[in-house]
């Protein structure tokens, strides 16, 4: 079933042109991964989808009643705001004492329940958000670089997380990441933006794109190359420059 | 019990301490100090005009209370940088109100009763209007109160949740203005941001949870009231800012022990 359909999606952010023409959906149980550079509108489309920002042209179509997760890209909670895990984890739905229980030793943060959310690490503060995102049993999952402040081991064991929700529930996955050895593993779809939609597919296909190899080629060795990929268009040199820019960081 | 007047200040004070309570929570939280304030001074330009077009002077506030937060709104979604446009807003709208006062020559006003309030002057109907209007902001914000506290977390989360968070703000700045206009009589417009704040701020420290916040900054504030009132009938000193003197003096409290607290 057709949860997300984006229809020939532009949006503008303050009189720039973030996204221009942006068409593909996302069905029940799939796991699709957004990549792309910096500033290339993964999180404004992700906004969009949510209803935070208004599309200037296209659509964007929900199954009737859709219950996202939502896990943002940063969260600052104000300092003068008191507020437990196991509050935050009731908002914006209520749920019974057992179901945060449960949410909290799945998260792996079983003692957390009473400290308030400005004494967690950077590492258990994303695993409490996603233990909120998942507590109101979502359709779909929304994650915006949900693995930030995670070592490499928290983020394997999140991502295993994610797989094993999926599976049980069935739900859809619509992620933005950068870890791409991740999503080459973890994705059944790929889409590769900046602006637009550079290339989509199966992660075997987007990674041989030209421009995704620049960007992964040293770690990646030459193993992608193997895979062939026709792109239906061509990019300019400061795309590619941009994707190698950002490797550097 | 009505008949004696230091019982109805006493009411009128806790009526507006219990709407300050939530509302201050959400001013402090979301950093609307200034916007509160703002108001505020707005609703003395409201007392000017119910006075020439013979309006309740509850009516009038309310009205230009709620104007004042709407342009507010509106200029800075456009981009005006916040505290600039409040600073402008703010004591135009109060220069403004203050002349259009000299205009009303036909009628003697007490422009001190309106800044710095006249709590011990309220009526059997003052009291009416401030416990109805406190009613009526404590019944909307715990109305809303789930779909507010997730806006002011974060907008996105409320987006997600469907929750629509202009839409909380403009409950949240409806019931400002209904806050403002009922303490008028009790603090003054110049004094009623310290209502607001003072009491939720010094209830922090003694918090963990929104919900708890609001009962603590309740309680404070109710307790100023009280306190503020007595003092000013023994020491005879002037009993809107004697409520607000012991408001402060309780947030100095909390200070302490939340140094105290922390050294440990």
């Amino acid at each position: 079933m057709t949860l997300v359909q984006i229809d020939n999606l532009s949006l503008k952010y303050s009189k720039r042109m973030v996204l221009s023409n942006v068409s593909f959906e996302v069905s029940s149980g799939e796991i699709v991964t957004i990549v792309g550079p910096n500033g290339s509108g993964k999180t404004s489309l992700l906004r969009a989808i949510i209803g935070a920002l208004k599309p200037s042209r296209g659509r964007v179509l929900l199954k009737s009643d859709i219950r996202f997760g939502y896990v943002p890209q940063k969260l600052h909670i104000d300092e003068t705001l008191p507020i437990t895990v196991s509050r935050f984890l009731r908002l914006p739905r209520n749920v019974n004492g057992s179901a945060i229980d449960a949410a909290l030793l799945q998260a792996g943060l079983p003692d957390l329940a009473k400290v308030q959310m400005s004494h967690l690490s950077g590492g258990q503060f994303q695993r409490v958000l996603l233990a909120r995102a998942l507590i109101d049993k979502p359709d779909i999952l929304l994650l915006d670089e949900a693995t930030q402040g995670l070592d490499q081991r928290g983020s394997a064991s999140f991502y295993k997380q994610i797989e094993k929700v999926r599976q049980e529930t069935g739900c859809a996955v619509l992620m933005i990441s950068h870890e791409l050895h991740v999503v080459m593993s973890a994705s059944d779809r790929v889409i590769c933006l900046n602006g637009h939609v550079c290339c989509e597919g199966t992660p075997a296909v987007v990674a041989s794109a030209p421009e995704y190899r620049a960007l992964f080629g040293a770690d990646t060795g030459g193993a992608l190359a193997l895979y062939q990929h026709h792109h239906d268009h061509s990019h300019d040199d400061d795309h590619e420059r941009q994707y190698q820019s950002e490797t550097k960081h | 019990m009505l008949d004696d007047f230091l019982v109805r200040a006493n009411l009128a004070g806790i009526g507006v301490a219990f709407a300050a309570a939530p509302l201050g929570c959400f001013v402090v939280w979301r950093r609307m100090a200034y916007f509160g304030d703002a108001t505020a001074h707005a609703a003395i330009l409201g007392v000017a005009l119910s006075l020439a077009f013979s309006l309740s002077i509850f009516i009038g506030t309310v009205i230009v209370a709620l104007l004042m937060a709407f342009t507010v709104s509106l200029l800075s979604d456009r981009g005006y940088a916040m505290d600039t446009l409040l600073g402008v807003l703010a004591h135009s709208t109060l220069a403004f109100g203050l002349v259009a006062v000299s205009f009303l020559s036909g009628i003697r006003i007490d422009l001190m009763a309106y800044l710095f309030g006249d709590i011990l002057a309220v009526s059997r109907s003052d009291l009416g209007v401030i416990w109805i209007g406190a009613g009526l902001v404590v019944a909307l914000v715990a109305w809303r109160w789930t779909a507010l506290l997730t806006s002011t977390l974060n907008e996105d989360l409320a987006h997600a949740g469907g929750i629509d968070p202009k839409r909380e703000k403009i409950v949240l700045t409806c019931a400002l203005a209904i806050t403002v206009a009922v303490s008028i009589k009790v603090v003054g417009v110049l004094l009623i941001a310290a209502m607001l704040i003072i009491p939720a701020a010094a209830a922090r420290v003694f918090s963990k949870t929104p919900e708890r916040m609001v009962l603590v900054a309740g309680a404070i504030g109710t307790l100023s009231v009280l306190v503020g009132l007595r003092v000013a009938y023994i020491i005879d000193t002037p009993a809107g800012p004697s409520i607000v003197c012991v408001a402060a003096l309780a947030f100095l409290l909390s200070s302490v022990t939340k140094g105290l607290s922390t050294k440990e």
